[in-house]
């Protein structure tokens, strides 16, 4: 039995007012993998990220996760596909009226089924597994620095355990070496609990550290999918001019 | 994917395979739970080498299941054990986080800490209005006409629709309920009397207050508060612009000038609607109303009027400010402020509603 790629899309199109931002795009991204996704300022980067989230629905095209057509009506079916992934927002989005404890908790109750003490230790291994303590679970959002931020958002997104982990900057506004740790962290974590992720960077260390593979969309579409060093050899001038010089760092 | 959790039970040997992830187990969590809950405590050997995949949720429930403590004889792979390590190493008692308990001595204490500290807070930034108006004098180039025009645009003109409708419904309502009660007396021509004094003097100010706090209060305290959870109001600060004087000020004075003439507008469209039930239901004719309204309804109650509306503009902003102000960077905190803001405007207004009309009690009444 062979198993479904992770994440699948075809054909996608999608325009802003007329402006088309994907076009004929297609990627298809297989368990395991950890994908960097590159392109330029406002090259729709975040927009697909929300398309195989679900939030933004394509002009046309299709897109599948873990074989399921997101079009599918069958609202139990979307919403079991839904638990399978989690996604760490660009700035948190943690829920500011809720404590850090309550923020990742908080898919845990909607679950319904598990009890206090269960919920309790999940909470603060997810805590445990990003590197903060349990005294860390009483503050509220706006108390934490940016990068306390993202590990919250981090623990938040792994709490149902998902397959699927999307990452939207994940590095953006660390300092090099807070960026450097939350890199080994998620390698760390995508090796024991065997995560597909995929994230959006600008960051060459981050892509250095964690990605497999790359996905470089420009024009509109994925112009190139493909190991790094595969990559490395494309000749589009979006790909000499991102890694210029440093194309060695990369490998 | 679709290899389901399995537990099987044999002579002394409990045998777990498949996915034991949160995802698969949930459709039979209760059967697998008491399944594990059932088996004798001690002697058991575990196999747990079948597992395809453990997560940490499930780890837990093998912990529970274990009574924290590793079992005397286990088979299990060695990525599989590193979970359960985690969750070993966890401290084993979990207690609860504690429910402050709220006395009500407590609760009655808070509140009117609050309500001194939100006091204070209102004086405090009329206190910053007086300074800034004095700097203003001095430097007239500094006054926001932008601002304050938009406001009063804002809080003003665009509330002239919504105003005028509930007037002239309010209006109608008055005339059409003293009609009938009038005509029983005989009394039919006090209508101008009853019409004329309770819309210009009382109805005309209060239904706008309360309008007006709801529509131009609410907005400008989530507008304040939304910039202070963007951090626009620091950005504003960090360009050596004043907050109190580009954001507070010309809400303050816009609502200030626009209230007493919406008060005017919306009395006069009240006084329009009560005229035309009066016509149909009494027979009164338009011009023997107006004629007779002056006569009826001397010019203080006119003046009251108007003084109220700019009281209550000026209440209803500055509450509305000083709670804006106040809005801490998270979004329960600005909806309790908003609301707060409201309740309060409203509550105030009524206060001074009631200090007007002891102080004015022999003021414009037309003596018979």
């Amino acid at each position: 039995m062979s198993e479904p790629p992770v994440i699948e899309l075809d054909g996608v199109y999608t325009s802003f007012r007329g402006h088309p931002v994907h076009r004929d795009l297609a990627l298809r991204v297989d368990e395991g993998q950890i994908v960097g996704l590159l392109g330029g300022s406002g090259s729709g980067k975040t927009t697909l990220l929300r398309e195989i989230l679900g939030l933004h629905r394509p002009d046309a095209g299709m897109v599948r996760l873990f074989g399921v057509d997101l079009n599918e009506p069958d609202v139990q079916l979307q919403r079991n596909l839904r638990r399978r992934l989690g996604m760490l927002f660009q700035h948190g989005a943690l829920f500011s009226a809720l404590s850090v404890f309550d923020n990742i908790a908080f898919p845990l109750r909607e679950l319904r089924c598990l009890d206090g003490d269960w919920i309790r230790r999940l909470v603060h291994l997810k805590l445990a597994m990003v590197g903060l303590g349990e005294g860390h679970g009483k503050l509220m959002p706006a108390e934490l620095s940016g990068g306390m931020v993202k590990r919250v958002a981090l623990a938040r997104a792994l709490a149902l355990e998902p397959e699927l982990l999307l990452l939207d900057e994940p590095t953006a506004g660390l300092d090099p070496d807070r960026s450097q740790n939350f890199v080994e962290l998620i390698g760390d974590l995508q090796r024991e609990l065997g995560l597909t992720v995929i994230m959006v960077t600008h960051d060459l260390n981050t892509l250095a550290g964690l990605a497999t593979h790359v996905a470089v969309l420009a024009d509109h579409h994925i112009i190139a999918y493909g190991t790094r060093a595969e990559i490395m050899t494309i000749d589009h001038p979006f790909v000499t001019g991102f890694f210029g010089a440093d194309r060695r760092k990369l490998l | 994917m679709s290899d389901i959790p399995r537990l099987r039970v044999e002579s002394g040997r409990v045998v777990l395979s498949g996915a034991w992830t949160l995802a698969e187990m949930l459709p039979m969590l209760e059967s697998l739970q008491s399944a594990l809950g059932g088996l004798p405590a001690a002697g058991q050997h575990w196999d747990l080498t079948a597992l395809t995949r453990l997560d940490s949720a499930a780890a837990v429930l093998l912990w529970r299941t274990w009574h924290g403590a590793w079992p005397a004889s286990l088979e299990i792979g060695e990525m599989h054990r590193q979970v359960i390590v985690r969750v070993a190493e966890l401290p084993q008692e979990m207690p609860a986080q504690p429910v402050a308990r709220v006395h009500l001595p407590e609760f009655v204490g808070r509140l009117l800490l609050k309500a001194a500290a939100n006091l204070r807070g209102m004086i405090a930034l009329f206190g910053q209005l007086l300074l800034d108006g004095n700097y203003l004098l001095s430097h007239p180039r500094d006054i926001p006409w932008r601002e304050f025009t938009a406001n009063v645009y804002k809080a003003g003109l665009l509330a002239l629709p919504v105003t005028a409708l509930v007037g002239f419904l309010i209006g109608v309502t008055i005339s059409y309920l003293s009609a009938l009660q009038l005509k029983s007396f005989g009394a039919e021509l006090f209508i101008v009397n009853i019409l004329g004094i309770s819309i210009i003097r009382e109805l005309g100010p209060v239904l706008v207050a309360v309008l007006v706090a709801g529509r131009s209060g609410s907005a400008m305290t989530a507008q304040i508060g939304v910039m202070r959870v963007t951090e626009e109001i620091d950005a504003l600060s960090t360009m050596g612009v004043s907050r109190s004087i580009r954001v507070v000020l010309p809400k303050i004075l816009g609502l200030t000038v626009a209230m007493p003439l919406l008060v005017l507008w919306t009395s006069a469209v009240a006084l329009l609607g009560g005229m035309l039930a009066a016509l149909l239901q009494l027979d009164l004719s338009l011009v023997y109303f107006l004629e007779n309204l002056p006569r009826a309804v001397p010019v203080a109650n006119l003046l009251i009027g108007l003084g109220k509306g700019f009281v209550f503009g000026f209440v209803i902003a500055l509450v509305a400010c000083h709670f804006g102000l106040h809005v801490k960077p998270n979004t329960e905190s600005l909806s309790a402020n908003t609301t707060s803001a409201v309740v309060t405007a409203i509550t105030t207004v009524i206060l001074a509603d009631a200090v007007f009309a002891i102080f004015t009690r022999q003021i414009g009444v037309p003596q018979l």
